[in-house]
């Protein structure tokens, strides 16, 4: 009979499903405080009081966030990011047993660090071009940004390498491949929120709502109405929670998108002032944001008995987020609970008592950001000015006269420059 | 380098301490069958030998040692035939190959996943790994063709919408993609899958964006294709000669075959080899101008100005060196200093892709990607110490020799909204002014 060399990961990779042990589950981290109010109720109601409460708080705590501004919504979705990072490489050593494995934990670090600069830097570049243009230092990182960006991560490639040891291979390609994938899915889905988040908080606010309230509703409609079951792999859903949950996601994000509409501090892109030293949202609110009379199509006009309402424009495109929302947002869900089974975890980890880890609540905004940063970037906005003004900058002295040129032709023929005017 | 060793240690007159790769030479039939019973006791069947016929007669009356090294030889000479037939052949054909040889790559890879976790049996997953290539590919593509297609695009109507709508429109097919492998997961083969998903998706990841920042430096220009390809092909070939001449001392544990010896010897001759070929080349209009979508002829041409890198320039050579040659000053081309670059990365940093292709291999006891070339492997095998080598040009041309492509920028303008465009004029103005490039006479021309 021949053998592997590393028969265990060979079988760990083999076997089926049925064969692999589970993970035994973590500590229980319920404050006792919770635990000494609620003693008098039995086990269900208790949980479903944890959960509760504990729901209640992380809303609230959402809107202090938000009330103080967007530096500490930044801060807030950089920790969460690391969180996430943390808790599915954490699921990874469990999974392959490779907590012994040389320098493996400082490289994925190490990478999250490497990917988390090159993203940054490059949000810095385009956001703050004014306070960068003013130091030094900081002129030169911003210029050969994607070199030194490249140089830190190639380090980390040559040193993954040179540690790959004798008996472990495997395990080593396995954890440097689940890295890799983590970091693709936590680390730009947190960009891009922030980029949403820059481009106006009510970007970032009605999407990251419409999940939280697709997630309630649907589990609402479900516990009354619920009888059909959705899919084989969350067996708790029903097609009556989804389709409930998809109405009042849509009439949620439409009230809401009403509501935030109205005020500067949500519609405004993010601005950072350089002599004020602090982020603005202070602007004249774009067409989106201003009410415009829309006539409704006969059978509404029936019903509603009047000829036109008043919509914010951006509410149409509230709709068409609630949907993405309520239709696909699920999909990320079912992945997630299809990764744990797969990996036979309950959760993935225990951060929040009675619902899990940080992960098993943003499982489902997981495409959420990546749609919003690519509706907007399709259908909102085009290009951001400031990075193509930094861009024109960069050029050679002899292609920015051409652009110049070709720039004072095309302005003077749509009218926009006055040919007689000196501005 | 290592395959042929590793084949030679099979005479009896093998060393011992090859025995490790006696034994993973051996169970590398059974990889396809691991975690069936061990009730076959007969032998896997080694693999389908590709040789053609006619080198297998050519060469049947060399012993076995001699004729591996002569169909490595020969197939290396094919391929370098074949690498300068296709430069000849023009851009178009080029792109055409890279595309074929990143196909052919992922499919290796993806093959190899099947055989380690025996998932052919897996519902769709063929299907949707070759459609998540398909996605990725036609976002990246449509990228290319938006920003060095302009004017075409921007005069077909169906064209113009697609690539308006274009990151929607691969968003959309992505998306797709995911939610068909959200619904094909099946009871007992959740990990299975997922593990498959992962992999397809560190291929796609390493595969396709290396094909296409390899098209967009030969966008740059043929020279920045040709040169970092050829460098490290030349530091495989050098290091391999001077390991087999002076080879001693061992470099890596990874790649037992490799040497001290062999590395610097390389990387010298790389560097010279290096600084030859864009002498020779940098003379050339063809390999140095960036290619370009000619609208009228409806073909790509190769026709510019040389830019300031590829005219000859006088260079005070350092006082060390006069002493030694006895010129005071050398004529070269500005870009034979970026080859020195290009050449060191080849020898110093590319060698780590093939390390790690090694790894990957010795993982997952495999010992070719796959038995496309006779006497070399697979496509994966030639190719995996280039793996670094496109994205570090990619980075350096970005980074070091052209800024942001002038096209695209006015391209961008022309989105923006009519505050904003006169914003930027205006800045651009007083920047000009403020330069010199633009007075107030010049301004009514």
């Amino acid at each position: 009979m021949l053998f592997y060399i590393d028969d265990r990961y060979g079988d760990l990779d083999s076997r089926t499903d049925s064969d692999i042990p589970e993970i035994p589950p973590s500590l229980d981290r319920t404050p006792e405080i919770l635990k000494k109010a609620l003693s008098g109720l039995s086990s269900r109601w208790k949980n479903w009081w944890i959960r509760g409460i504990l729901t209640l708080t992380m809303i609230s705590l959402f809107f202090l966030i938000i009330y103080m501004g967007s530096f500490m919504l930044m801060l807030l979705v950089l920790s969460i990011q690391v969180k996430c990072f943390h808790e599915i490489i954490t699921i990874g050593y469990r999974v392959y047993r490779s907590y012994d494995l040389p320098w493996f934990r400082t490289l994925s670090w190490y990478f999250l660090l490497c990917v988390n600069y090159f993203f940054y830097g490059e949000t810095v570049a385009d956001y703050f071009a004014t306070f960068v243009q003013r130091e030094e230092q900081l002129q030169f990182l911003i210029r050969y940004h994607r070199f030194i960006s490249f140089a830190l991560y190639l380090a980390g490639f040559c040193m993954f390498v040179l540690s790959l040891v004798k008996k472990h291979y495997r395990l080593q390609f396995y954890m440097f491949a689940w890295t890799h994938v983590t970091l693709l899915i936590t680390v730009t889905q947190s960009h891009l929120v922030i980029q949403n988040l820059f481009e106006g908080m009510i970007w970032f606010l009605v999407p990251i709502s419409s999940v939280i309230c697709n997630d309630i509703t649907a589990y609402l409609f479900g516990f009354f109405f619920g009888r059909t079951p959705l899919i084989k792999l969350s067996p708790k859903k029903t097609w009556e929670g989804f389709i409930g949950g998809f109405f009042s996601t849509v009439v949620f994000g439409f009230t809401a998108a009403y509501v935030l509409s109205k005020y500067q501090y949500f519609v405004c892109p993010v601005e950072y002032r350089s002599d004020v030293n602090s982020f603005v949202t202070e602007c004249e609110p774009s067409e989106l944001f201003r009410l415009q009379s829309y006539s409704l199509p006969p059978f509404l006009k029936a019903v509603l008995r009047r000829e036109t309402v008043s919509l914010y424009p951006f509410q149409i495109h509230s709709i068409a987020l609630s949907t993405f929302a309520s239709l696909i947002g699920p999909f990320g869900g079912f992945f997630a609970s299809g990764f744990k089974r797969a990996f036979k975890i309950k959760d993935f980890a225990n951060t929040i008592p009675g619902h899990g880890g940080i992960m098993d609540r943003f499982d489902c905004q997981y495409l959420m950001a990546t749609f919003v940063h690519v509706y907007i970037t399709s259908f909102i906005r085009g290009p951001n000015p400031s990075r193509v003004l930094q861009q024109l900058l960069v050029l050679q002295p002899e292609q920015q006269l051409n652009i110049y040129k070709t720039l004072k032709t095309h302005l003077t023929e749509k009218g926009i420059l006055q040919p007689t005017l000196k501005v | 380098m290592t395959e042929l060793r590793q084949r030679v240690a099979h005479e009896p007159d093998a060393p011992p301490e090859d025995k490790e790769s006696e034994s993973e030479a051996k169970l590398d039939g059974e990889t396809a069958s691991d975690s069936e019973s061990r009730a076959e006791p007969a032998p896997p069947p080694a693999s389908v030998d590709d040789t053609p016929e006619v080198l297998n007669r050519a060469l049947s009356n060399l012993s076995s040692r001699w004729k591996n090294w002569w169909v490595r030889g020969i197939l290396t000479l094919a391929m370098i035939a074949f690498f300068f037939i296709i430069i000849y052949l023009g851009p178009m054909v080029l792109m055409i190959i890279v595309m074929c040889v990143q196909i052919k790559c992922f499919h290796e890879i993806i093959t190899i996943g099947y055989n380690v976790y025996h998932s052919y049996d897996l519902p769709w997953f063929r299907t949707l790994s070759w459609y998540f290539l398909l996605c990725v590919n036609y976002f990246f593509y449509g990228e290319t063709v938006t920003d060095y297609f302009f004017t075409l695009v921007q005069r077909e109507e169906p064209l113009r919408i697609l690539s308006k709508y274009h990151r929607f429109i691969s968003f959309t097919l992505y998306l797709t993609g995911f939610c068909m492998f959200v619904l094909s997961l099946v009871k007992k083969h959740y990990r299975l899958q997922f593990y498959m998903f992962g992999w397809t998706h560190v291929t796609l990841l390493i595969v396709v964006t290396q094909s296409h920042l390899v098209i967009h430096n030969l966008f740059e220009g043929m020279i920045w294709f040709i040169v970092p390809i050829s460098c490290v092909i030349c530091n495989d070939i050098m290091a391999y000669m001077f390991g087999f001449f002076f080879g001693r001392t061992p470099l890596i544990k990874l790649s037992p075959k490799k040497t001290w010896e062999g590395f610097i010897g390389g990387f010298f001759a790389t560097v010279v080899f290096g600084l030859l070929l864009s002498y020779v080349m940098s003379g050339y209009r063809c390999f140095v101008c960036p290619v370009e979508y000619n609208n009228d002829t409806n073909s790509f041409t190769v026709d510019c100005e040389p830019s300031d890198l590829f005219r000859l320039q006088e260079y005070n050579i350092p006082g060390v060196i006069q002493s030694v040659i006895g010129w005071k000053t050398v004529r070269m081309y500005p870009f034979q200093i970026h080859s020195v670059a290009l050449s060191t990365f080849a020898s110093l940093i590319g060698p780590f892709g093939g390390f790690f292709a090694s790894g990957f291999k010795r993982a997952f006891k495999i010992k070719d990607f796959a038995n496309t070339i006779p006497g070399h492997g697979g496509i994966m095998d030639r190719f995996d110490c280039q793996y670094l080598m496109a994205t570090f040009v990619n980075v350096y041309i970005a980074s070091f020799i052209r800024g942001p492509n002038p096209s695209k920028l006015i391209q961008q303008f022309l989105t923006l909204r009519p505050d904003q465009q006169l914003h930027i004029f205006n800045t651009l103005r007083s920047h000009l002014v403020d330069k010199g490039m633009l007075t107030a006479a010049t301004e009514d021309e």
